[in-house]
């Protein structure tokens, strides 16, 4: 399992494509591990790179019940962004991003990170407001935000609708930083990095149930086989209620459904990631010319990874508000993801009431960007028994005391984060 | 699209109604302490299978509803009154 490069890329061109192997081993699980991470989506298996990375714990294990890739983290509209308002979730975010952007190199593996630039536009003055004291909130905790006026963001993006009668684009607060990156890469690079350092990835093994000998873990019960593990990490965002539940953990989640979509493949004509601000629409355009866009939940608990029509009649037709162009494209793809919507639309990476296991999730529909901070967070939650600064407050208990951090003001509905 | 068989309406089409979410939590008395007002607020079963839950017929007779709808088929299997008790098939 050599580095890739581009020397590397020449030699297997003069060599037929022969001398590749694969990118990380399919090892049979051992009977023991120091930490075992359940759910190998892109958090799981950040949470393992980071554990063997910054901690040196490499005796570990990521549980996956089908193939790497399949679950969320290959779901998603692959948005990388730190545009928050509240610093708990600034803060993190902006960590997140910054590992984004060295991702590549500490992978060795081409993300595709792309920093287009993610554009919020609004639609009316008391909007502006509000997002110039987002983007004031973003500077103050030193991350970048610009506010453009109407003008700037047509110099930008002039594809878009900007006299649409109900919802005319007044301007919009833009994160240059923010973009994409190529959401199965990263899944594969992080599989392939985390096995380079001696993690375990075990495709294929469904955790059935988690043991346990008084007030701690032990292990888990497997298709494959019961496992030890004295410290055990749940990272499977869209069924955490499930497995917290198998060592008689509540977790305040619900699970809803997201769809996206895929339009054909066009000439170039979005630069950037724009969400409208009159309705719940977020498009970017991918590398292969595809317009990939998507909107808000389904609106009631699902577990169906397949989307309805209503919604998608919904987002097409605020798509079609926002950019007129879409009405003559056609949808090549759609499909849906099962989210974990916690009751503030803020994640959770905390100790449990469980002594030796700990969870991810509650990732709304924000898990993506997510994925590199939340991984080394939870590496240093589960490594330290203790949270890291970053995710102190994504806490169990913040929803008993008090502490909830409610970034759209919606109140304690998960439909409606 | 789901099909919801309201009480007083008939079968309506599911953009007459809006979602109310899980119609097992039951609101403490004034009284109770914090953990009960916890439950009612934040402890959801969030089962992957039958679920009871609110619909509001919003656009029609503007009564709550209980509906029986299945996670992961999106059957529905009963609509009820919001007073009347029902049941949940095993998972």
């Amino acid at each position: 399992m050599s580095r890739y490069s581009v020397f590397r890329l020449f030699r297997e061109g003069l060599r037929n494509q022969t001398g590749w192997t694969r990118a990380w081993r399919d090892p049979d699980p051992k009977p023991a591990y120091d930490v075992i991470i359940i759910g190998g989506g892109g958090h799981g298996l950040a949470s393992a790179y980071y554990l063997a990375r910054e901690h040196g714990i490499t005796n570990v294990a990521v549980l996956e019940r089908g193939q790497i890739g399949l679950g969320n983290v290959g779901r998603n509209t692959t948005i990388v962004r730190s545009n928050y308002l509240f610093p708990e979730n600034n803060l993190f975010y902006e960590k997140s991003l910054q590992l984004w952007e060295g991702l590549e190199q500490d992978l060795n593996f081409n993300v595709m990170m792309s920093q287009r630039g993610v554009i919020n536009l609004y639609h009316s003055d008391s909007q502006r407001d509000a997002y110039a004291r987002r983007g004031n909130s973003m500077r103050l905790n030193g991350i970048d935000a610009e506010l453009l006026d109407r003008e700037q963001v047509r110099a930008l993006v002039p594809v878009l609708d900007f006299d649409n009668a109900r919802f005319p684009i007044q301007g919009g607060l833009i994160q240059r930083r923010g973009g994409t990156a190529r959401h199965d890469a990263v899944a594969w690079g992080l599989a392939r990095g985390a096995d380079r350092l001696g993690v375990d990835i075990i495709q294929n093994c469904e955790v059935t149930g988690i043991r346990r000998e008084g007030d701690r873990v032990v292990g888990v019960e497997t298709t494959r086989g019961y496992i030890a593990a004295p410290k055990i990490g749940i990272a499977v965002a869209g069924h955490t209620t499930q497995v917290a539940s198998m060592a008689g953990v509540r977790i305040p989640i619900e699970s809803h459904l997201l769809q996206a979509f895929v339009s054909e493949a066009v000439k170039p004509v979005l630069d950037h990631v724009v969400t409208f601000g009159a309705g719940h629409f977020y498009i970017s355009q991918s590398d292969k010319g595809g317009l990939v866009f998507g909107g808000g939940l389904d609106g009631y608990n699902s577990f169906a990874q397949r989307g309805t029509l209503p919604e998608a009649e919904h987002v097409i037709n605020e798509g079609v508000a926002l950019m007129p162009l879409l009405s003559r494209l056609r949808v090549l793809r759609q499909w849906a993801g099962v989210m974990d919507m916690t009751f503030d639309g803020t994640p959770l990476i905390c100790k449990t009431p469980v002594r030796g296991l700990y969870v991810n999730g509650g990732w709304c529909y924000g898990g993506f960007k997510a994925v590199p901070g939340s991984g080394w967070c939870f590496a240093h939650t589960v490594a330290k028994d203790e949270p890291h600064a970053l995710n102190a407050a994504m806490t169990i208990e913040r929803f008993r005391d008090g502490g909830m951090i409610d970034e759209k003001g919606a109140g304690p509905f998960p439909w409606l984060h | 699209m789901l099909r919801i068989d309201c009480p007083w309406c008939g079968t309506r089409d599911e953009a007459e109604f809006k979602y109310g979410g899980d119609a097992t939590a039951k609101r403490p008395p004034a009284e109770g302490d914090g953990a009960a007002f916890y439950e009612f607020v934040y402890d959801r079963g969030n089962p992957k299978g039958w679920h009871q839950e609110w619909w509001h017929h919003v656009a029609g007779c503007r009564q709550w509803l209980k509906v029986v709808r299945h996670t992961v088929t999106h059957e529905i299997r009963s609509v009820a009154k919001a007073t009347d008790d029902v049941t949940v098939p095993p998972a």
